[in-house]
Parts: C-alpha cells; sequence; structure tokens
C-alpha cells in the first residue's frame, strides 16, 4: 500500500468522486479526497429538494457511507489553503501538511458576484454549496422570517431557487437582464414560453433589469434592492445572487500554478506543473474545443472529466473529448432536454424550426444547416427525448428531415402519453413547402 | 449538528383552507359513526347510519383533496413531505400506525368486538353493515365484509386522490383506474354477486378471481376443492383457472409487461399500497442491509408457502383419496418434478443472474424437498415434512397471512413505507419476480447519461430499490422486486427513465463509461 503511488483530489463533487472511482477501478493507487464542504459526496443539483422537502439530507449522498472504505478512497475532511507545489505539498487550514504524488484540483464553483453594493450582508447569497444550503434555511425559513424574496439572475439557479422559495410561500421577485428568461442561451420562442411559465407560479418576474444594489437594514442585514433602470426600492428579507458561479480557485492565487478565470489546462487536464491536473467546474481549457465554452460549468462535463482523467493517471493517458453536447433542466414543471447546440439566434447559415403544442407547454425547437439540411441541435420543453438516438443522429450528421421522420423513435415518455411526432412532421412539412415554393 | 436538522424548521407546512377543515370534520365525523358503532351505540336506522357514515367519508376525503389540488399546477410536488409529521414518522405516523395495527389485530383474532356474532344476530360495526352486505350478497355481514367495505372504499377514494396529484401523468391515471376497477369489481362486487348464487344444492368458495396461489395462500385447501368440484362445471373450471393462473397465465403475462401487470395494476394489496399507502412510500428502507434481508425473507417465505401446500394437498389426497381423481403420488411427483424442471432450468440457462448464495439455497431447500417426498412415497415417514399439515396451514395463516400481510403489512405503512409485505413477504411477488428478472422483456431504460444522481427516484421507490445507483451508471434497471409502479420516472426532474416492454437482448447495459463521453478505452496508445 505505502509503495503505491498517492493521489490526493481537492473537491469531493462530482467531477473529483468520478475520478476516484474510476481510479479505483483501474488501479490500486492510494487515494485521497479532500473537502472541507461536506464529509461525503452529495448531489449538488439536489439541495433544492432538502429545502422544499422532497428529501432529506442524507438522501443526496449516492453512496453509502462504507462505500469509500469498501472501495479504499482516503476521505479527508479539511480545507487546502494552500499548495507548495515544488514540494508536492499541501497545507491545511489547521497548518496540517499533506504530502502527495499527484494533485488533482476539483474544487468546483462559488456564486458570482459582481461587485455591486451590499452583496456581503447577511442574507445575500448563492445556492451552491451545502452551506448556502444551511445559510438559506436561516435567512428564508418561512414567510414569516422572509416576508419576501429577491432573486438576481436569471439562469438556471436562479429558477431553482424561486421554485424553493415558493414552496415556503415566501413571495419572490426574480429580476432578470435579458428580454426573457435564459433568452441568453434559449431562441426568444422557448424563453418566452419559461418566462409565461414562472410567471404562472405566481412569481414576480422583472425583465430586463439590473441591480444596482442591495441596501442594509443597518444590522448587517440585507433591507431592499434597487433596481437601476426604475430606481425601484424592493423591499425584502434575502436576496439570491444566481448570476452564474466562477472557479473557486482563490486558495491557487499564491501558488506556483497558473490560472486565468479557471485554472489553465490542456486536452489531459495537466496544468503548467507536472504532477498537477485539474478538472470539473475550476478547470479552464486552454484550447478550444468545438462550441463549449473554456470553463464548462455543468454536472455531466465534471463527470466526463473525471472519467477521462482516471484513464490518464491510470497509464493510459487520453485526451478530453467529450463527443456531442447535452444538457437538461427543469423550469417549475417544465422539463427541459438538449442534443446537440441550438443557439439563442441561428448561427450563419443555420436556421430553426420551433412547434409548440397548441395549448400545453411543450414544444422542440431545431437547429440546422440552411443549406446542408443537417441536424445541428434540439431544445426539447416537456416532451422526453432519447440520448441515444440524438448523440446517433449528431454522429452521422443526419439532415433534420431525417430526425424528424424517426422522432417517434426518440421519445422517452412514459408509456400512454400523447405523442405530438405527425403533428411537429406536418408542420415541418408544411414550413418546408412555403420555403422551397 | 446543522445537518441533521436541516430543513425541520419549516412551519408553513400544514395550513390548512377553512374548507379543508370543513371536510377534514364531515370525513372525520363520517369515521366517528362508525367508530361509536362499534360501541353498541347505533341500533335502529341502521341503514341511515351507515349511509351517513360512508357518505360523509367520501364526501370528507373528495372534498379535501379537490381543496388541496384545486389551486395547483400539474406536476411533481412533493413539497413539504419531509416536514410533515404524517408522513415522516413523527406523531401523527405513529398514532396512525398504533390504530391501524389495532384494527388489525382486532379484525383477524377479536372479530366479535366488531360485533361478529357466529350464532345469533350481529351487533356492533358488524350490525351496522348488515343492510349493505343483505343489498349485496343477502347475508349479514361478517368482520370480512366490513373489511372489505373499507377496502375497497380506501382504494376508490384515495384512487381518486392519486389520479388528481399525478393528473398529468397518463401512465400513472390509468394504472390508478385499473387497481381501483379491479379492487372494485373482483374483489369486492363479484365475489358478493356470487355469493347470491349459492344454494343449498349449489355452492361456490368465496372466490376473487384475480387473487391468485400463492398470495392466495389458502385457496386449494380442501373445503374450497370440495366446493369447487361440487359446483359442476363452473367449479371445476374456476379450480382448473386457480392452477392455470399461476403456472400458465404470470409467466406470459410477465414476460409481456414485467410483474407490473399484477403488482401495480390489478394486485389488492398493491391496489392499497399504491392509493392509500401512496403518502409512504419515501419511508421504504434504501439500504443494502435492507435488501439482503429482503431476499432472504419473501424467499423463505415462498418456500414456507410451496411446502405448507404440499402437505396440504397431499394430506387430504392421502386420507380421502377415493374422492379425487388427483392421487398423492402423482401430485407429490408431479409437483416436485415441477420445481426440479425450473431449478434445472436455472442452472442451465441462467446461473450467471443469481448470486451463490441463492443457488445453493434454492438447491438446498430443493434437496430436501426431494428427499422427504421421496422418504413419504416410500411409507418412511408418516409426515411429509415430519409435523402434521394442518400446524404447517395454521401457522402459515397466523403469521404470514394474518401478521405479516396485515398486520404488519399494512398497520406499518406510516413507519415502514406502503409496500412492506410486498417486498419482504410476498410469495407472488417472489415468483413474478422470479419471472421478471429471468425472463421479461420489461426494464426500466436509462437515459443515456443524463442521470444528475438527484435521488428522487430512489427516495420515492416504494420498494426501496436504489434506482439511483443504475441510472447514474447508465445502467438500465432490471430488479425483481420492481412492481413498475413508475414513479421514480414521474419524480426523475430530468427525464432519465422510462419503463418499457422491449428486446430482451439488451436489457442490461452495463458500460465502465457513460454516453455523451467519447472516452475510448479499447484504444490504448501504446
Amino acid at each position: 500500500m505505502s509503495n503505491q503511488e498517492h493521489i490526493a483530489i481537492i473537491g469531493n463533487g462530482i467531477a473529483g468522486v468520478t475520478l476516484a472511482r474510476h481510479i479505483r477501478k483501474n488501479s490500486n493507487k492510494r487515494i485521497s479526497l479532500i473537502s472541507d464542504e461536506s464529509p461525503y459526496f452529495f448531489s449538488r443539483t439536489a439541495l433544492m429538494y432538502v429545502y422544499m422537502g422532497h428529501m432529506k439530507w442524507e438522501h443526496l449522498m449516492p453512496y453509502e457511507n462504507s462505500f469509500w472504505k469498501k472501495n479504499r478512497i482516503d476521505l479527508v475532511q479539511n480545507r487546502v489553503v494552500a499548495i507548495h507545489s515544488e514540494e508536492n505539498k499541501l497545507i491545511f487550514q489547521d497548518q496540517q501538511e499533506f504530502i502527495y504524488d499527484q494533485l488533482v484540483i476539483a474544487t468546483g464553483s462559488i456564486p458570482n458576484k459582481l461587485g455591486w453594493p451590499g452583496e456581503n450582508l447577511n442574507g445575500v447569497q448563492g445556492l451552491y454549496s451545502k452551506q448556502d444550503l444551511e445559510r438559506l434555511e436561516e435567512f428564508a425559513t418561512d414567510a414569516e422570517t422572509c416576508k419576501s424574496a429577491v432573486i438576481v439572475g436569471g439562469g438556471l439557479i436562479g429558477v431553482e431557487l424561486a421554485e424553493m422559495l415558493h414552496t415556503r410561500n415566501i413571495p419572490v421577485t426574480f429580476l432578470v437582464r435579458e428580454p426573457y428568461f435564459w433568452n441568453n442561451v434559449l431562441p426568444k420562442h422557448s424563453a418566452e414560453l419559461i418566462t409565461k411559465h414562472i410567471q404562472k407560479h405566481g412569481i414576480d418576474l422583472r425583465l430586463s433589469v439590473h441591480l444596482e444594489a442591495i441596501k442594509t437594514d443597518g444590522a448587517g442585514k440585507a433591507k431592499s434592492v434597487i433596481i437601476k433602470e426604475t430606481q425601484e426600492e424592493i423591499s425584502c428579507d434575502f436576496v439570491g445572487l444566481t448570476a452564474g458561479v466562477k472557479p473557486n480557485i482563490e486558495f491557487l492565487k499564491a501558488s506556483e500554478i497558473t490560472t486565468n478565470k479557471g485554472v489553465v489546462v490542456d486536452e489531459y487536464f495537466r496544468t503548467n506543473i507536472k504532477n498537477i491536473y485539474a478538472i470539473g467546474d475550476c478547470a479552464e481549457r486552454n484550447y478550444s474545443l468545438g462550441n463549449r465554452p473554456p470553463i464548462e460549468a455543468v454536472w455531466y462535463t465534471g463527470r466526463i472529466m473525471g472519467e477521462t482523467l482516471a484513464q490518464t493517471l491510470c497509464g493510459n493517458p487520453k485526451k478530453y473529448n467529450p463527443g456531442n453536447w447535452f444538457n437538461s433542466a427543469k423550469f417549475f414543471d417544465i422539463e427541459y432536454q438538449t442534443y446537440g447546440w441550438v443557439f439563442p439566434t441561428p448561427k450563419e447559415g443555420n436556421a430553426h424550426f420551433y412547434w409548440k403544442h397548441e395549448t400545453e407547454e411543450k414544444a422542440i425547437e431545431i437547429e440546422y444547416n440552411r443549406a446542408t439540411q443537417e441536424f445541428v441541435g434540439i431544445n426539447s420543453f416537456g416532451i422526453r427525448l432519447r440520448h441515444e438516438f440524438f448523440d446517433q443522429c449528431l454522429k452521422a450528421g443526419k439532415t433534420i428531415s431525417f430526425v424528424i421522420e424517426y422522432l417517434k423513435q426518440a421519445n422517452f415518455d412514459p408509456e400512454f402519453f400523447d405523442s405530438y411526432e405527425q403533428e411537429i412532421k406536418n408542420q415541418w412539412k408544411n414550413e418546408n413547402r412555403k420555403l422551397t415554393h | 449538528m446543522a445537518t441533521e436538522n436541516i430543513s425541520f424548521t419549516g412551519r408553513s407546512s400544514e395550513e390548512l383552507s377553512n374548507q379543508q377543515k370543513i371536510f377534514l370534520f364531515l370525513g372525520f365525523l363520517g369515521l366517528f359513526i362508525s367508530l361509536i358503532a362499534s360501541f353498541n351505540f347505533i341500533e335502529n336506522q341502521l341503514v341511515f347510519w351507515l349511509s351517513a357514515s360512508l357518505i360523509l367519508i367520501c364526501f370528507g376525503v373528495i372534498g379535501y383533496t379537490r381543496e388541496m389540488y384545486k389551486n395547483t399546477l400539474p406536476g411533481i410536488k412533493n413539497n413539504h413531505v419531509y416536514f410533515k409529521s404524517l408522513t415522516s414518522r413523527g406523531v401523527w405516523a405513529y398514532a396512525l400506525g398504533i390504530f391501524l395495527t389495532g384494527f388489525y389485530v382486532v379484525l383477524y383474532f377479536y372479530p366479535s368486538y366488531l360485533g361478529l356474532s357466529e350464532s345469533g344476530k350481529n351487533t356492533g360495526l358488524v350490525a351496522l353493515f348488515d343492510p349493505l352486505s343483505q343489498l349485496f350478497s343477502g347475508n349479514p355481514a361478517s368482520q370480512w365484509f366490513v373489511y372489505g367495505v373499507f377496502y375497497t372504499l380506501a382504494i376508490l377514494l384515495f384512487g381518486v386522490k392519486f389520479i388528481w396529484k399525478y393528473r398529468h401523468n397518463k401512465y400513472q391515471r390509468l394504472r390508478t383506474f385499473s387497481v381501483m376497477f379491479f379492487q372494485l369489481g373482483f374483489a369486492f362486487l363479484i365475489p358478493e354477486f356470487m355469493a347470491r348464487l349459492n344454494s343449498d344444492s349449489f355452492a361456490l368458495p368465496y372466490y376473487d378471481l384475480k387473487n391468485i396461489w400463492p398470495l392466495n395462500y389458502y385457496n386449494f385447501e380442501q373445503y374450497r376443492v370440495d366446493e369447487f368440484i361440487s359446483a359442476g362445471n363452473i367449479g371445476i373450471g374456476l379450480l382448473l383457472f386457480g392452477v392455470l393462473s399461476i403456472l400458465i397465465v404470470t409467466p406470459i403475462l410477465t414476460y409481456k409487461y414485467g410483474k407490473r401487470w399484477y403488482c401495480s395494476w390489478v394486485c389488492g394489496c398493491g391496489g392499497l399500497a399504491e392509493t392509500a399507502g401512496d403518502k409512504f412510500r419515501h419511508l421504504s428502507d434504501k439500504s443494502t442491509q435492507a435488501w439482503k434481508i429482503e431476499r432472504w425473507m419473501v424467499h423463505l417465505v415462498t418456500v414456507f408457502v410451496v411446502v405448507m401446500t404440499m402437505a396440504v394437498v397431499s394430506t387430504y389426497l392421502g386420507y380421502d383419496a377415493d374422492k379425487y381423481w388427483l392421487t398423492k403420488p402423482i401430485f407429490l411427483i408431479g409437483s416436485t418434478f415441477l420445481l426440479v424442471l425450473v431449478y434445472a432450468w436455472v442452472l442451465i440457462y441462467k446461473r450467471n443472474a443469481f448470486k451463490k448464495d441463492a443457488l445453493y439455497a434454492g438447491g438446498g431447500f430443493l434437496l430436501a424437498i426431494i428427499v422427504l417426498v421421496s422418504l413419504n412415497l416410500l411409507g418412511w415417514t408418516h409426515h411429509l415434512f415430519f409435523i402434521e399439515a394442518e400446524p404447517l396451514r395454521a401457522s402459515y395463516g397466523f403469521l404470514i397471512g394474518s401478521i405479516f400481510s396485515g398486520v404488519v403489512g399494512t398497520g406499518f405503512y406510516p413507519i415502514l413505507g406502503n409496500r412492506v409485505w410486498c417486498r419482504f413477504g410476498c410469495p407472488m411477488a417472489a415468483i413474478l419476480g422470479f419471472q421478471q428478472r429471468l425472463f421479461s422483456k420489461f426494464r426500466i431504460t436509462t437515459n443515456g447519461g443524463q442521470c444528475i444522481s438527484c435521488g428522487n427516484c430512489s427516495v420515492y421507490c416504494e420498494m426501496g430499490i436504489d434506482v439511483r445507483a443504475y441510472a447514474q451508471k447508465g445502467e438500465n434497471i432490471v430488479r425483481s422486486s420492481c412492481v413498475g409502479c413508475g414513479i421514480c420516472a414521474s419524480v426523475c426532474p430530468r427525464g432519465v427513465l422510462k419503463l418499457e416492454n422491449d428486446n430482451h437482448k439488451n436489457r442490461l447495459n452495463e458500460n465502465e463509461i457513460l454516453l455523451g463521453n467519447e472516452l475510448n478505452l479499447h484504444d490504448y496508445t501504446k
């Protein structure tokens, strides 16, 4: 055991844990999984369900506590404050030193704070960590302790937070910069669909507005926010900051490791230092990869990076090669899945095909190449689609007509559900006819 | 520790509207009428009081449900499930558990407390139900009739609630409609009407046609078989139907649809669990430890019921040999041969699907049965299993039929979850599960790499399956215990799970790397 190479992983999120599991699958190396946030891996994406009462904290942990010992993954609950890379040494917050052979940084993200006055007051926070959930529980316990709340930033965490607060009957004002919710990612039609859905749930959604400042009650706690455009003051006991996240790498600033917004890595997740790697939300690629942003703060990419780096560390060097993009989310009651790329406005030479159910909140939006008809990507709302089907279509360069023709095979809704393939097909044929005439 | 109590400080969870309070009052008033009837306070105008009680209960539950859902948008809303006392093993959960357990104890063992009179006129609660029983079967009520009415009412009323809760989900609506239909028609009305046909010259045993042996463990006891035979062609037909149900019907339907066709679409125990028990589905234990206990327990009960039935049938075939066409040796050799056949098939074709302990245990029991049957047929032992059949039958009826399936199975809903019986005790579920695991087209498909490990599927699995453990690895879920209720797929926020009947070939899929990563493990760089 002592002869085995010692791999230390900072961060026990999905990237770090996937890495640890796959190293164990492929080797006998000594593995240390270091985290201050929580002793055991938990599903960050499910924090909301604890606050809403769907689950208890213990349900968030995908592995039984005995799993780690059984798989000889040492859990170290501590916080790394410095890395002395020349000595292969970590310094913990209690000044303990920790020696590694290979180091992987997988520290994830922290919520963005964009320099707003009052952003560090009590009752102002994002929703990312276990500690965020605990603070939320304190400042937004119920409608009595929190008469109203404001959420700033219209992304996926923002809408989750709105849903959460809503379940505790706390009135929510939701400030979004874009003209429609998530319009920086979704095309207008579907962004509008989601916008309406959020409003239907009684959320006071303010579009095209910016936060100017958060005002204090004089005792260090937030009492209201000011909207830049209107100078309106909205009183509130809680402010959710959900304007995206950024890499959690503050503790690396004094180290020899090259950072930009995130830890800069190459195709093998190598940093500038030989035996130090970075994966997950905190890694920033130094090369471009299709349409993917250099920092991908998504559950799935964290997992894929973990799977890939494990191979490299086990002597089978592999480049990051995540294949076709996919993602998913849920906006209150509307499920969203995406495969390939659908941009808010079609990329040059591309067009969008949008179908929406007459009365229900179900829609699909396909991006395709106008000239070649090649299928580029699909967004789906309220209809479940099969990952495998679209992965194959994208790999094979299928056309939009093919995808629409075989959409039934792609349907992943439960049995007996109404299906809409024929309607979609008809609309596509109609629009196509108009185009060709 | 802060995290232990996290989210237990919410105070907004049990606010009732005034309308809800009124419906709550009316519903409990109805229940109260039945309750005071138990203490013999109601002796006259039974029709009025019975109608009042039942109508108020219906009115209360339906009205309350309507109030609960009318202002909500369709979708999964398990809000506050873990904050409420009733659904998170709080005071109300234990109170309800104790009440239900007590009710079952009285029902099974002290029916006279309910007012049942074997000879004279019923009193109390049973008497209250006499008019209704007279209406259906023409006989006075028994404690089982009272129980049947409440049971059916529970499935119907909470079925309505379930349909409302899942009104956006057609699979759930149809499935619930199905259990409501089978309970009302097959379990309740048809047997009552069949009883009406009985006369001095013609009598059929009380038979819920969808209640298949071994769930219906008493189906082949002598008194029933005698009744079947004496009822002529219809009776013989029903007896034959009972045998074919388990031997022919279940494998075919389970092959096509998985065991869900029975457990969550037809079965009465399942019906109650899915409707009245829905509130408690998340309480099932998901630990590996629980799974280990489950494997042993449910299969031991199955061995018990097989042994018990063999003993009972062979006993009466033995001492009343001239009454039956089937002889004891043929029955014993035939049933042992069937067991050997099944085991041999497993060894030859499916041995990899089993853990060693399962193969050894199965083989061990089979060997014991073969030896004991041989010894008995050779006349070396007097009793097939060393003791008389009657104590075996009686102890099965007491331990499994009454205590496990009733007192614990339903009484403990609010503590152990709504499928304790189905999961740990039901031999029917074990047999269907065996079929499902080995030769069914049914599986829960995992949608590529879309799982985010949130755990909703595992939490809301009433059978205690850790669904997430499979989904997060991109693996399909093929488990013998899965009753196919489809709730995991319903609560999944990312559209990851789908119940499907499809080609048997790709049912089990194991990949080290999930879909969405083009990592090619076989392409080793030299």
